[in-house]
């Protein structure tokens, strides 16, 4: 029998690949992390989280009512972003404050009414809840805008030149909305690749050895290659149809815009994919079970892929070190890509340049593989 | 009954620490986690690149250019010469923000008009941009003041004086950190029961153990104590570090915190077993758990409010042990709350940890063949 | 089909020098040790030897699995070590768990393998065909591989390497935990290729009976070769040596005990109501008596030699060669209180139900005190769902049980410090050492202090478990697993013991030593329930109860059964023949 050492059997290769659809289909983890867990990651960012801060509890303590108090005090009931309660003294709110009914306090003193007559700058007592930090700085800004608004109705009512000096007209670009939906969604594409990729291929892999199924496959005729091709196209297809399904329900479901080129995308994404997949494929030959395969794959895939990725936290801001380990998570680069193509459009530049760093990720990883994997045990 | 329930809990323990695997398993990603999470979870912003497209020039939008360039916040990349110049600096993210200040900035505010200063944000990130366009707006709202006072001797009828209780300079580390006690202790304790009793069941020794004398309740304390040490210890490890690592002041008591922290253990334990005992394998255990903890902790409140989330989502979070120590750790830590303030939390707690207890203790005979 | 066999070379295998070490923990430990030998083509040649003997190592190299440290090994002509890409393509290997996809079905694993071999589309159905038909397995078709019973996983494991003849067949303990019904039929398949495609097959099992079959044996032992041949030339040189002796009813045992520690014997054996003995000098059958001191009313036969005679003889020569001990320690127990004809253990129409299916469909019988009592099936009988409901792990659906004189499922945890239970596998905590194992179930049973202590010494002596006190059990040979988990499951000194398939793949050496341990509790008045595949066994039971889906067959001692059932024109039926021809019977 003439059989060429190199030469790819494209037999051998359907079959291995027709075995691994059929455990797939077969399996209610794989299932459960390829489509299950997407949707309800989606669903969970999509509807559950946000950062956007709406009727937030707010304590407004009027020690004198006057007209000019009230006047101000308006502003804060018809926000949107406001609930006020309201308090007759400061110490009410306080109290209200430590028991976290309220997020802050707006407080207008006895004198409030007599100072702003007067144009003294009357102090109002602004108080926020600095254990959330974040949320603290936003109600904060809230607060400022509705107090600015009322200074320039004060203002105008009273004839008062007190025009702001400078006056600032912001636009936020790709997402003028600003809901935070629409970069948590994409972001979270690539996390949902990342565990396709990374924490299932690693893990079937290792089920095999820890079966005793490799041992079997490994004394056929088949040919490394075949093996490492067998495991990557279909979770490559899977990993793919995880992403068809998620960008579906984020641009149908939860209306995130999506305004850069399909192919392109496609494009990132398959070379993500394979970083993923390469980076599974490395993890199941280091762990010896898929206990050790998933323990490996959850600290180096999936924790990366959401706290390093720029998905939730901003690497700018990040200490130098750890924007440096920042580039070895592939999933910063998909990130980025994936904000762009969404709310952005084609923006060429930053499309290649991640780009080529996934496909250098990806054939580092593939070089990896080839070195390691040999047609034995041990 | 007590030496049986120590023998067990001894066994599970060489069980745990014996194996080089499942030791890392323990040690590392905690410390790798609270690393990463504790530098780089924040929503602070530092050297936010601002480009200048300054058609002015005049002295004033230099001043206020100044301010920017002073700010630990932001950090000016440049100067833009033309419009056409914006759009391709925020898109390749070259800047987060332009700053443009249009023609005759300078001399409208020298005639007492208003200055028009456009502030363009990359909106890719929206919570980022929202944050940094409030550290511009605060900027800007100092130098009104300051402007109108020297400039117009006008002063404004009433001005806001913000204070920030717990976290004075509104640190996000400090909101952050404190939840990785609670964080790091669950995913530790839930790795540690929701495999013991599936590890068993695979090996078939959880037959031998029914078999011997021991009574369901034995196995489940046994079961139990490994993980409700192994919690403490990691979660005071975690605490040491908050405390003395990133110098996170802790202003309530111990007691009130470990109290809290105990109760969590309870009911993580209580869930981490019942996932356990539903599992036929470890590869189940470890899904069921995965499972689990994903949504648990996203729903949390630990890096997103609950307060923000729909309705539903909100009710739905009560079930979430998670929740409630939050709370707690974070409110012992920069509130110095104690029990009176925090006793709504621990009840739910320790219910969700006593149901499911009783559970797991049910499901270690029960289970369908 | 294929091809017509070419005979180009006389053997299949060739190796020289082999030596492959493995380091395990600190330890080193030496598979192969400069093994030189030939595999003959066109014939069946069984490798057999204890455990870590080196029989998976070497077949693993063979495969291009492996990589020797040392040596040269030649496969079909080709360098095994170089060449792997050809010997895979002209051989199959089945590993131990033979390689089965369980969460595809039969038919989807016999197109992988067919498409993994590169068989035509167009040749396939013909030859799934024909294997099926060979197999039996052709209504289970659509079955996910992991729903077939034992015995059908093997057969399909066969099928799998048998969709394309390769020229060499490797197979690894491919009848372990395989029922004597489709170990037969497994053997009837092997050899029927060896006849129509002229393969050689190399085969390692623990059944020496099968060994038999073979027609080249292969003796190793810690990675050396102790001799090779027929296996007539292994037992011929014990004619004159083996005896069969007919004690009084009630004395087998002691007898048994008496002689297994002589340093004349051998070998001694219980078979039924008779002693099998195997003398280290050929001996005139009247002078046996005289040798062994036996009472007058002890009759005495001459018996022929068996292969199994001849691994014992081997082996112990070499342990002796070694300066290692040979002789069966023997364990103490506390005398069990109580009349020896008691009903111990009680089971009236016992059924239990999965969904609509009955694993166990109204079974009754009664074990006395001190008796050892056998349950035997084919794979899938209902054997273990029997087992766990007399232990108390699974509740029955229907019927009555009574475990001295308790339900163990509704009984209140003292009723459990009675009794003993042995896993199937050895069930033990792998991650622990030997020691914190004895301690833990020591524990778990409410020893404590100086008894505890006192206990586990007496284990880790009567065990032979001393040396390997501090090494984790994970490690352990499997006879070391194996009497850990005896020991294990006797630390309280319990009065019953369920022993679950407790010999499985164990070599026969320690099967040996395991029996001399059950005989001596036995006759300490333990009750011992005990399932087994090994039909040889079997007849070391007092009674056994044959089960078929769920229901009982027949019951009785093993003479009475062997009386009984027998395959017809046979004169000395094993309890093998009888098992087959019950099982049949039922089937016919």
């Amino acid at each position: 029998m003439k059989t060429s050492q190199k030469s790819l059997s494209r037999m051998r290769l359907s079959g291995l690949i027709k075995k691994e659809i059929r455990q797939i289909l077969r399996d209610p983890s794989s299932i459960g992390i390829a489509f299950f867990l997407p949707v309800i990651l989606l669903i969970i960012f999509g509807y559950g989280v946000s950062l956007d801060a709406e009727h937030v509890p707010l304590g407004i303590v009027i020690e004198q009512p006057s007209p000019e108090a009230n006047d101000f005090v308006s502003g804060f009931k018809d926000s949107e972003y406001f609930d006020p309660v309201f308090f007759r003294s400061i110490q009410e709110a306080e109290n209200a404050l430590i028991q976290r009914r309220i997020m802050g306090i707006v407080w207008t003193r006895n004198d409030f009414a007599r100072q702003v007559l007067k144009g003294k700058e009357a102090p109002v007592g602004v108080i926020v809840n600095g254990v959330d930090a974040n949320q603290a700085r936003i109600v904060e800004g809230y607060i400022t805008g509705v107090w600015m608004k009322w200074l320039v109705s004060y203002a105008r009512s009273h004839g008062l030149d007190i025009m702001a000096p400078v006056e600032v007209k912001h636009r936020i670009w790709f997402n003028s909305a600003v809901r935070s939906r629409n970069f948590l969604v994409p972001g979270l594409i690539a996390v949902i690749m990342t565990l396709i990729g990374g924490m299932l291929t690693s893990m079937v892999i290792a089920r095999e050895w820890e079966r005793g199924t490799m041992e079997a496959l490994l004394v056929t005729p088949v040919r490394v290659k075949e093996i490492i091709l067998g495991k990557v196209i279909p979770y490559f297809f899977l990993g793919m149809g995880g992403m068809t399904l998620s960008v579906f329900i984020s641009i149908v479901i939860f209306h995130v815009p999506f305004r850069g080129s399909y192919l392109a995308l496609g494009f990132a994404s398959a070379l993500f994919m394979l970083t993923a997949i390469a980076l599974g494929l490395i993890i199941s030959t280091a762990a010896g079970s898929q206990f050790v395969a998933g323990q490996i794959a959850i600290v180096i895939t999936f924790l990366p892929a959401f706290m390093l990725s720029g998905f939730v936290f901003d690497i700018n801001s990040m200490p130098f070190p750890i924007q440096v380990i920042t580039h070895i998570v592939a999933a910063r680069y998909f990130v980025s890509i994936l904000q762009s193509l969404f709310l952005a459009g084609n923006i060429w530049p930053i499309y290649l340049v991640n780009c080529l760093w996934l496909a250098v990720m990806a054939l580092i990883f593939f070089l990896i593989i080839k070195k390691k994997s040999h047609k034995r045990l041990v | 009954m007590l030496r049986r329930i120590l023998a067990l809990t001894i066994k599970e323990f060489i069980g745990i620490l014996k194996n080089k695997k499942s030791r890392m398993v323990l040690i590392l990603p905690p410390v790798a986690q609270i690393i990463v999470f504790g530098y780089a979870a924040t929503f602070d912003l530092k050297d936010v690149p601002v480009a200048i497209y300054n058609e002015d020039n005049g002295e004033i939008s230099r001043q206020i250019v100044a301010r920017f360039q002073g700010s630990k916040v932001f950090h000016i990349i440049g100067n833009l010469e033309s419009n056409g110049q914006i759009a391709p600096v925020i898109n390749l993210k070259k800047a987060l923000i332009v700053l443009h200040f249009h023609k005759n900035f300078s001399k409208d505010m020298a005639k007492g008009a208003t200055g028009k200063l456009q502030v363009i944000l990359d909106g890719r990130n929206s919570n980022t941009a929202l944050i940094a366009l409030n550290y511009v707006h605060t900027i800007l709202s100092k130098f009104n003041r300051k402007w109108m006072h020297q400039n117009r001797n006008i002063r404004i009828p009433a001005r806001l004086v913000v204070r920030s209780w717990f976290n004075r300079m509104l640190d996000s580390h400090w909101f952050i950190i404190p939840g990785i006690v609670a964080l790091l202790t669950i995913v530790v304790t839930l790795e540690v029961t929701a495999l013991s009793v599936a590890k068993e069941r695979e090996a078939g020794t959880f037959d031998q153990l029914l078999v011997t004398p021991m009574t369901p309740f034995e196995i489940l304390v046994g079961k139990s104590l490994p993980g409700l040490i192994i919690g403490l210890i990691e979660g005071t490890f975690i605490i040491f570090v908050t405390c003395f690592w990133f110098e996170i002041p802790l202003r309530g008591s111990l007691l009130v915190l470990y109290s809290g922290l105990f109760t969590f253990l309870l009911s993580a334990i209580g869930i981490g077993l019942m996932i356990s005992s539903i599992s036929l394998t470890q590869q189940q255990g470890l899904m069921g758990a995965f499972m689990f903890l994903v949504p648990s902790v996203v729903l949390s409140g630990f890096a997103t409010p609950i307060a923000n989330m729909p309705r539903l989502v909100q009710e739905l979070t009560l079930l979430n042990p998670m929740r409630f120590i939050l709370v707690i750790v974070r409110s012992v830590f920069l509130q110095g709350a104690g029990f009176n303030l925090l006793w709504t939390q621990y009840v739910p707690m320790a219910l969700i940890g006593i149901v499911s207890l009783a559970i797991a203790g049910f499901l270690f005979k029960r289970r369908l063949y | 089909m294929s091809s017509p066999p070419k005979r180009e070379d006389e053997y299949c295998i060739v190796s020289s020098g082999l030596t492959k070490r493995f380091t395990s923990g600190q330890k080193q430990i030496v598979a192969l040790d400069d093994c030189s030998f030939k595999v003959k083509s066109g014939i069946v040649t069984g490798l057999i030897g204890p455990d870590g003997a080196g029989k998976t190592t070497f077949m693993r190299i063979c495969a291009g699995l492996l990589v020797p440290d040392q040596g040269k090994i030649e496969v079909l002509g080709y360098d095994a070590t170089k060449d792997f890409l050809h010997v895979q393509t002209n051989i199959r290997y089945m590993p131990q768990r033979f390689g089965l996809y369980e969460d595809l079905t039969v038919r989807e694993n016999l197109e992988l393998y067919s498409d993994l071999l590169g068989i035509p589309v167009t040749k396939r159905q013909a030859r799934y065909d024909s294997l099926m038909a060979m197999t039996g397995l052709a209504p289970f078709m659509g079955r996910l591989a992991g729903r077939l019973s034992g015995g059908m996983k093997q057969k399909l494991g066969l099928a799998c390497t048998l969709l394309k003849p390769p020229r060499l067949l490797i197979l690894d303990e491919p009848t372990v935990g395989v029922d004597p019904v489709s170990r037969r039929e497994l053997w009837d398949i092997v050899y029927s290729q060896v006849h129509e495609h002229g393969m050689s097959v190399l085969l390692s099992t623990a059944y020496l009976d099968e060994a038999e079959r073979c027609q080249q044996v292969i003796l190793m032992h810690e990675g050396h070769v102790l001799g090779k041949g027929v296996p007539q030339s292994f037992s011929e040189p014990l004619k004159g040596h083996c005896f069969m002796l007919g004690p009084p009813s009630g004395q087998k045992r002691r007898l048994q005990r008496d002689l297994a520690n002589r340093d004349e014997v051998i070998d001694s054996l219980i078979l039924g109501e008779k002693i099998r003995l195997v003398t280290m000098d050929a001996l005139d059958p009247g002078k046996v008596h005289n040798t062994f001191h036996l009472g007058e009313e002890i009759s005495v036969e001459e018996s022929s030699p068996r292969l199994e005679d001849a691994f014992i003889w081997l082996l112990k020569k070499r342990l002796l060669n070694l300066g290692r001990g040979v002789k069966f320690k023997i364990i103490s127990h506390h005398k069990v209180a109580g009349p020896p004809d008691e009903d111990v253990i009680v089971v009236r129409n016992l059924k239990r139900r999965f969904g609509d299916f009955y694993a166990v469909d109204g079974i009754s019988f009664s074990v006395k005190r001190g008796e050892v009592f056998g349950l035997l099936g084919a794979n899938g009988a209902g054997k273990t769902t029997t087992f766990r409901m007399l232990c108390g792990l699974l509740p029955a659906s229907e019927g009555e049980l009574f475990v001295a004189g308790k339900n163990l499922r509704k009984a209140r945890a003292k009723a459990r410090e009675r009794v003993g239970y042995m896993a199937q596998k050895f069930s033990l905590y792998e991650d622990l050492t030997v020691m914190q194992n004895l301690r833990f179930f020591s524990s778990a049973y409410g020893l404590y202090g100086n008894r505890q202590k006192e206990r586990v010494r007496w284990a880790l002596d009567a065990f032979e478990l001393k040396d390997e006190a501090n090494s984790i059990s994970r490690d352990l040979p499997l006879g070391y697993k194996q009497r850990l988990a005896l020991a294990a499951s006797l630390m309280h000194e319990p009065d019953i013991l369920f022993l679950d398939e407790p010999t499985s793949g164990v070599d026969p050496l320690a099967r040996r030593q395991f029996w001399v341990h059950i005989n001596t509790l036995a006759e300490a008045g333990v009750t011992i329930m005990v399932t087994t595949h090994f039909m040889e066994e079997a007849e070391y039971c007092d009674r056994i109860v044959i089960m078929k889906q769920g229901r009982i067959l027949a019951k009785g001692t093993p003479e009475t059964l062997k009386r009984k059932f027998h395959p017809p024109g046979v004169e000395n039926p094993t309890m093998e023949d009888t098992f087959i021809t019950l099982i049949e019977q039922e089937a016919g």
